[in-house]
């Protein structure tokens, strides 16, 4: 059937715009109030949106890494700034550490036939059922006494590649069956070994997967509290734990912590703007398909 | 694979039997039998949250598939801009729960809010959004609602889409208005889509926990502490890793016992489905 453009009833467009406005609303808000002073904030008469913008509060989240030293701030407290350093390390390394093992195992278990295939996809249904609240208590037990992780960059990847693993093989698994194996076999044909294979034919192929898959394991890593919050120290703390930590006192500087809200907020708003497509599959797979 | 999934879950069988603090050892602590699932049944708190629980998924798992659908069925039509649509209805999805439970405890704030900002332009008085046990409730549910609406939005387009035109032609021909469209071609061939969607959202609205940490903090009194951030609150505060360990075990078999049930559904539903096939083709020999 032929796809045609109706023109609808005016309402119809105000609801999407309604729609809109809602799901964008909060978000715009953040946005502005992350460059108001904090004067501008307790002030009724200041607009939501028109006002006079300061970058002020951006500076003194991010004061470790400027080149110059903003006037406003008097003492530079680094807590923000090595946080959403400390969320950047984790996050690509999880990412990198789970794609890596990940392609690898999901080309083995497309590839040659073993038991295990059924576990991978149990896995990534368990792991959708448990709750991360319920991990606190033995991932806490196990890590701190049996491994001594905690505290430590390694800890907090561990399980955050422990956690994306099934999903980001299973994800794999159905692009690796799409590539067709007469390629892989050309390509023995003329020499090459199984990890030239591997790395030269099947990888370039299955790209587009590895970047969704990309996408998932960061974004969970770079916006997962609780077990951050349980297994990491002082100074290997990630960028939600310290909004958290800093949102319990009473007096609270909105224009900063909305400033780091907005960091924190921005990479997973790009990827949703690049990768849409492969995110709303990923967030429906298993659900439309059956 | 095996054991890395079940080595967790009998370390937290185990714990959930010892009276266990962090600075402690996991063999240092003493072994209390099933004491800590005891206290828990006998504690008023815990059940409370338990009911917390339970009210919070119920009321935001109903609003959310009523509204989702609804303009699922409302915008399923063939209109430029969708897909750019579609991404930034999922926005509210993608980012850190910890920013929009920040940003949701901006706009409750009761004098700097914009809710209570717009209440008071209009002379009304303004409203404790987060200091009053009712409305901190509703607060939780408006914001999860925000957040996960989107989800079942765009799942039951999809499903929509998917429908078989022809169905659709007949009872157009049949001289069908819209509305009878809907309740009965298009929602019962929804159905199984519709049901996969429901359970999905129900186990994952266990799982919330950061917007309302964020929010309320499980407060004022009780009201708004559902379990996954009781369990967070045992560990983390009360220090009581046996106690939160029981809990968790408690969350995790009434999980089961829903996943068993969808499973369980899906089964029957098979079943009936290919008895139903049979039956046909007995009546066509």
């Amino acid at each position: 059937m032929a796809v045609r453009k109706e023109i609808q009833n005016p309402a119809f467009y105000a609801l999407i715009a309604a729609l809109v406005v809602m799901s964008v609303g909060p978000i715009a808000l953040m946005l502005a109030t992350s460059f108001k002073t904090n004067i501008d904030v307790y002030d009724a008469s200041v607009p939501a949106f028109f006002f006079s913008p300061t970058i002020k509060n951006y500076e003194t989240v991010l004061c470790n890494f400027l080149w110059y030293e903003p006037a406003h701030v008097d003492y530079c407290d680094p807590t923000f700034g090595r946080a959403l350093n400390n969320s950047l390390i984790v996050g690509l390394l999880s990412t990198g550490l789970t794609l890596t093992i990940g392609c690898m195992a999901a080309y083995a278990l497309v590839r040659f036939q073993f038991m295990g295939r059924g576990t991978v996809s149990m896995g990534t249904l368990l792991m959708r059922i448990v709750p991360p609240a319920v991990l606190l208590v033995p991932v806490f037990g196990i890590w701190t006494f049996q491994y001594g992780l905690d505290q430590t960059y390694a800890g907090i990847i561990l399980i955050y590649t422990a956690m994306n693993l099934p999903f980001v093989i299973w994800i794999l698994q159905s692009f690796i069956v799409q590539v067709p194996i007469q390629l892989e076999e050309a390509a023995r044909m003329d020499g090459a070994n199984p990890f030239q294979v591997f790395f030269l034919v099947v990888l370039p192929i299955i790209q587009p997967g590895l970047a969704a898959a990309a996408i998932f394991t960061f974004r969970i890593a770079w916006n997962e509290f609780l077990l951050a919050n349980a297994l990491s120290g002082r100074s290997t703390r990630t960028a939600p734990v310290t909004i958290v930590n800093s949102i319990t006192e009473y007096d609270i500087d909105w224009g900063v912590i909305m400033a780091t809200g907005m960091l924190l907020a921005i990479p997973p708003i790009l990827f949703t703007f690049v990768a849409s497509k492969q995110i709303i599959t990923g967030m429906t797979a298993g659900a439309v398909k059956g | 694979m095996i054991l890395a999934l079940l080595y967790p879950i009998g370390y937290m069988i185990y714990a959930s039997f010892l009276d266990w603090s962090p600075s402690q050892r996991i063999g240092q602590a003493e072994f209390i039998g099933i004491r800590n699932y005891i206290n828990l049944l006998g504690d008023a708190a815990f059940r409370e949250s338990f009911w917390v629980t339970i009210r919070f998924a119920a009321i935001v798992v109903t609003l959310e598939m009523i509204v989702g659908v609804g303009l699922a069925m409302l915008l399923d039509r063939n209109i430029r801009g969708m897909v750019l649509l579609r991404t930034v209805f999922i926005l509210p999805m993608m980012i850190a729960p910890i920013v929009v439970g920040l940003m949701w405890r901006y706009m409750f704030h009761p004098t700097v809010g914009i809710f209570n900002r717009m209440l008071k332009s209009f002379g009304f008085e303004g409203i404790p959004w987060l200091a009053d046990s009712t409305w901190a409730f509703i607060a939780i549910v408006i914001a999860d609602v925000w957040q996960w609406t989107p989800f079942i939005f765009i799942l039951a387009l999809a499903a929509t889409q998917s429908l078989p035109r022809s169905a659709l032609e007949a009872a157009e021909i049949d001289g069908a208005n819209e509305w009878q469209k809907i309740v009965m071609i298009k929602l019962p061939l929804m159905m199984p889509v519709l049901i996969v969607t429901l359970m999905l959202r129900l186990i994952d609205v266990f799982k919330v926990l950061e917007v309302i940490l964020v929010l309320t903090n499980g407060g004022p009194g009780l009201s708004t502490e559902i379990l996954a951030l009781r369990i967070f609150r045992t560990a983390q505060e009360f220090q009581e890793l046996g106690e939160a360990a029981a809990m968790s075990n408690m969350l995790l078999m009434m999980l089961m016992v829903l996943t068993i049930g969808m499973f369980v559904y899906n089964r029957v539903k098979e079943a009936h489905v290919a008895q139903r096939r049979a039956v046909i083709e007995k009546d066509n020999d």
